[in-house]
């Protein structure tokens, strides 16, 4: 299936007053990251997208897809990815691939090699055809999925809850998603990856509030915050193999 | 009155479901009853009430087989429910075998099963799957969007014409494609001229009648062996 572009039209914040934002639309190959305090409403935005809301949500929205109504929620419209997805499949990555692009319709072709020279850019620890899914790192995991998501699976929108710092490339894996024609809405609450998308919605009380795009200074906080967030990857890697931190090393 | 009947393995979810759903129902303003049937003992029937505060009822089957006595309470059950004034009967069965299927015709059948039993579960489940209008997956969220797709895609080679929906217990997502359907569906209480949409299997054997011992000397009825001849 497919859909070049959502519209979410605003309804009601939790004290009932009508949403800042009225009409929020996101385009296929665009992201959007959803950013609030907890408890601000980003995941029932995510639920109303996920339940195609027709005003009959608590937040009265109405989602329409190509601008039109939705009769009946097509299965596969939504891909999502949550903190706490991991596989049940006791199999091997290749048979995985295989499986997953097989009851898509993909036979032939070299499925599982594509999705693990995407896999491998995303993540540092390189997996192997033959490698057992139970086996894999969190980062391993995460980088898989993204690449299985990006070249297999045929959901028009991914909704992302929360990537957190498994140890991929996120900015790679965003990309490899927008790059495939997807339509991507990601709540987080790091900063990193807010700054990742060209535009943010902000929610407070249940409702969106505004919807701000990344300008040009933004994006040089982009890349000193990304700088930052390396740095500590990288101190946390090497405090996990036993060595001593310095001082001199972190700037 | 519209009945809606849920199927599916313990620890599905079913309750969960249900009660999700049944919060949305409420909210259109229709008046719910709720109907349990399990074998041993169950904390549903009360949780229902303290949840949803609607009339609710279990039934324990016993040393009977849940889905027989299920069937044979339908009519009654149905009463109970107009008796009560609801607009919308919920009844949720045990769940326990997969040779057969509390579905009856022309009655809302929902079917639930969790994403966690592995991906070859839809061919090990049978009419209770293949017989359903709704099928539900839950748990969702805990394995990754590959194997729910692939799991979708079991379901819809056992049962094609079925609706597929995830649903989120915990946080109600989805339930609301549940309720939609529900309220779509049109009245469906006249279950006693209605008919089951599988058969149920038999007492057949001297176990059914509450045998204990083993040895061959003691089966009698319809006894069917592996073929152990070519074994």
């Amino acid at each position: 299936m497919a859909a070049r572009e959502l519209t979410i039209i605003g309804g009601c914040d939790r004290q009932s007053r009508e949403e800042m934002v009225r009409e929020l639309v996101v385009r296929a190959g665009e992201t959007l990251a959803v950013v609030g305090p907890t408890g601000s409403g980003k995941s029932e935005l995510l639920s109303d997208i996920e339940q195609t809301a027709r005003g009959d949500t608590p937040s009265g929205r109405r989602v329409l897809l190509d601008g039109r109504p939705v009769e009946r929620t097509p299965l596969g419209l939504v891909a999502t990815l949550s903190q706490r997805t991991s596989f049940v499949m006791d199999a091997s990555v290749a048979a995985f691939v295989v499986r997953h692009a097989s009851c898509l319709g993909k036979t032939g072709g070299s499925w599982t090699e594509q999705v693990l020279g995407l896999a491998n850019t995303l993540c540092g620890e390189p997996m192997e055809p033959g490698d057992r899914l139970q086996g894999l790192s969190g980062g391993q995991t995460r980088a898989l999925m993204i690449a299985d998501l990006a070249l297999i699976s045929d959901a028009p929108v991914v909704l992302i809850d929360e990537v957190e710092n498994a140890g991929i490339d996120k900015h790679r894996a965003l990309a490899a998603l927008a790059r495939r024609g997807k339509i991507i809405l990601t709540a987080t609450h790091d900063p990193v990856l807010m700054l990742m998308n060209q535009r943010r919605v902000v929610m407070a009380q249940g409702g969106m509030r505004q919807v701000i795009g990344l300008d040009a200074e933004e994006d040089r906080c982009l890349a000193q915050l990304s700088q930052l967030d390396a740095a500590l990857l990288q101190a946390r890697d090497r405090l996990r193999r036993g060595e001593r931190l310095r001082l001199e090393e972190l700037n | 009155m519209k009945v809606v009947i849920v199927a599916g393995p313990p620890s599905a979810g079913k309750t969960a479901v249900l009660t999700q759903t049944a919060r949305l129902l409420q909210k259109e303003g229709l008046a719910l009853a709720a109907l349990k049937f399990d074998t041993q003992s169950s904390a549903d029937p009360e949780r229902f009430a303290s949840q949803l505060g609607v009339p609710t009822l279990g039934g324990l089957s016993g040393y009977l087989c849940p889905d027989h006595y299920f069937v044979s309470n339908l009519e009654e059950a149905v009463d109970w429910g107009r008796h009560h004034q609801a607009a919308v009967l919920l009844v949720e069965t045990a769940g326990l075998c997969l040779r057969c299927a509390p579905h009856v015709e022309g009655v809302l059948a929902v079917t639930v099963l969790d994403c966690l039993g592995g991906l070859d579960a839809p061919g090990k489940i049978g009419p209770m799957l293949s017989l359903a209008d709704v099928v539900v997956l839950t748990k969702g969220d805990l394995v990754s969007q590959a194997e729910r797709e692939v799991l979708m895609h079991g379901i819809g080679a056992v049962n094609p014409t079925a609706e597929v929906l995830a649903i989120n217990g915990l946080t109600g997502t989805g339930s609301l494609l549940l309720a939609r359907r529900v309220l779509a569906w049109p009245d469906s209480d006249a279950v006693g001229s209605r008919r089951l949409r599988h058969d149920m299997p038999a007492s057949i054997c001297s176990y059914c009648t509450g045998e204990r011992r083993i040895g061959r000397d003691y089966q009698t009825g319809n006894v069917e062996k592996l073929a152990w001849g070519r074994a």
